[in-house]
């Protein structure tokens, strides 16, 4: 068995969603424990050390590199295995199984994925994209990033599209997180019952996190 | 319970063969006792079709006691109808009240295409179960069975692995049309004992290759096909076949 013929294999591309779906869990502990930083309430001192640790310096650069790789492997495998998955029926049923077998948010990791996506390139747009850039994608000074939450997150437009994006996420967490430890072989049934339990609460956290970051800004939280 | 009996609407998927497009056709039976199973009710709809000169309902059975596997049908939306852990056949016309109507299909799955009206060609199982679920024993007098160790626990879950009688229903069940829980009990049940240890790695990676080959889907872990198992297959099946994949791929030789 080749390792084309593993990562090409049904399992094999399943193996290499759960491993990035994992990786990029991580990415976002260190994302909203950085951003948690807003709540300091110093007008944003502590938040920008952080992203100028973040930015500034060589190892999260090249971390971030990686953190791009696996997330476009991630968009890549996962629209492939969502297409190539809903070609195997043919002929739909005339009546569904529906929510009786399973969860809607198990069944629907493609739409809540892309609909992250979009998110993504909004969010990427708004903040990530305008400090690179402003850094000629190397290592120089980067913008103000907390003052650009507090104007970006000013339009209510933009504050409904972030709870959105969060809420989505959410969803995509709840299934994803257990399942992406199934897919990694974790098959006892104390573990199974504990790594459900902490997806179901990870995804509740991050998505509160998250979704309270715009909301601070918008209903004056902090000064 | 109370005997009753009831009305029924059938909507039943006909299809002459493998060829033709098909299409749903509603057939009104009279007269079902509550004490019939789901088959039997097919067999007096097709009696009725045979007097008035019609083509019965085509449908896989056989033992008609819940354990060979023939039976499928998609019935109100669900593989093996509305009852929990049950395959067609134990399925029995109580679970259903006067004036219902019911929809009947066949499996779906671009792997079982159907070869007349509701039955599918499942041959694509047998083929998996031909790329690695055996075990080699050599030949020459029999060995006690009592002289290989074999953890109580893991025998307890090597025999409800092998309860799996590969009817299919988590095929259908499964939004990606996957084989994935069927794979998992094959693999499983043998892997746990002693006997399956000389084919370990072959065996995982040749059936998921010819999983693939066959053209079911990948496993997104929704749990449907658990949820609709006759012989209740727990999804955790899927998470050791996937452990051993995964160590399967990294350590064989090839």
């Amino acid at each position: 068995m080749t390792w084309k013929q593993v990562f090409t294999s049904s399992v094999g591309k399943k193996l290499v969603m759960g491993f990035t779906g994992i990786f990029l869990i991580l990415f976002l502990i260190i994302h909203a424990g950085l951003n948690a930083c807003i709540w300091a309430n110093d007008g944003g001192k502590m938040f920008n050390a952080g992203a100028h640790f973040m930015g500034a310096n060589v190892v999260p650069r090249i971390l971030e590199i990686g953190l791009f790789a696996g997330l476009i492997l991630h968009i890549i495998q996962g629209l492939m295995l969502e297409f190539s998955n809903r070609s195997k029926r043919g002929i739909a049923y005339a009546s569904d199984y529906g929510n009786r077998g399973s969860k809607w948010y198990s069944r629907s990791m493609g739409i809540l994925g892309t609909l992250i996506l979009l998110f993504l390139i909004l969010h990427l747009s708004n903040f990530w994209f305008p400090n690179r850039s402003h850094q000629n994608f190397v290592l120089g000074e980067e913008i103000d990033l907390y003052a650009t939450m507090k104007t970006t997150f000013s339009e209510l437009w933009v504050v409904i599209v972030y709870v959105l994006g969060c809420l989505s996420l959410g969803y995509h967490l709840a299934h994803g997180f257990q399942s992406a430890f199934k897919t990694m072989g974790v098959h006892n049934k104390k573990y199974n019952q504990m790594l459900t339990s902490i997806g179901y609460g990870f995804s509740v956290i991050i998505t509160l996190a998250f979704a309270m970051m715009p909301l601070s800004f918008y209903l004056g939280w902090l000064n | 319970m109370e005997h009753y009996n009831m009305n029924l609407t059938v909507k039943v998927w006909r299809q002459k063969n493998s060829k033709d497009k098909g299409g749903f056709v509603s057939y009104q039976v009279t007269d079902i006792s509550s004490e019939m199973s789901f088959l039997e009710m097919i067999d007096v709809l097709n009696e009725k079709l045979i007097v008035e000169g019609g083509e019965p309902i085509a449908f896989d059975h056989d033992c008609r006691e819940g354990i060979c596997g023939q039976c499928s049908l998609y019935i109100n939306g669900k593989p093996h109808g509305p009852w929990m852990a049950n395959t067609t056949c134990q399925l029995h016309m109580r679970a259903f009240k006067d004036g219902d109507t019911i929809v009947v299909e066949p499996w779906r799955a671009g792997a079982f295409p159907v070869i007349k009206d509701l039955m599918v060609d499942r041959s694509a199982f047998d083929r998996i179960i031909q790329a690695g679920g055996y075990i080699s024993v050599n030949t020459g007098n029999a060995v006690d069975g009592n002289s290989l160790p074999i953890n109580k626990d893991h025998a307890d879950a090597s025999f409800a692995a092998a309860m799996c009688i590969g009817c299919g229903a988590c095929v259908a069940a499964c939004k990606n049309s996957s084989a994935m829980l069927f794979l998992s009990a094959k693999v499983s049940h043998l892997v746990l004992l002693p006997q399956g240890e000389p084919e370990r790695k072959s065996r995982v990676l040749n059936m998921v290759a010819q999983m693939d080959k066959e053209g079911f889907g990948a496993c997104t872990n929704t749990g449907a096909c658990e949820a609709t198992c006759p012989k209740e297959i727990s999804i955790s099946n899927i998470a050791r076949l996937n452990k051993e994949y995964l160590f399967s791929s990294l350590t064989s030789d090839k």
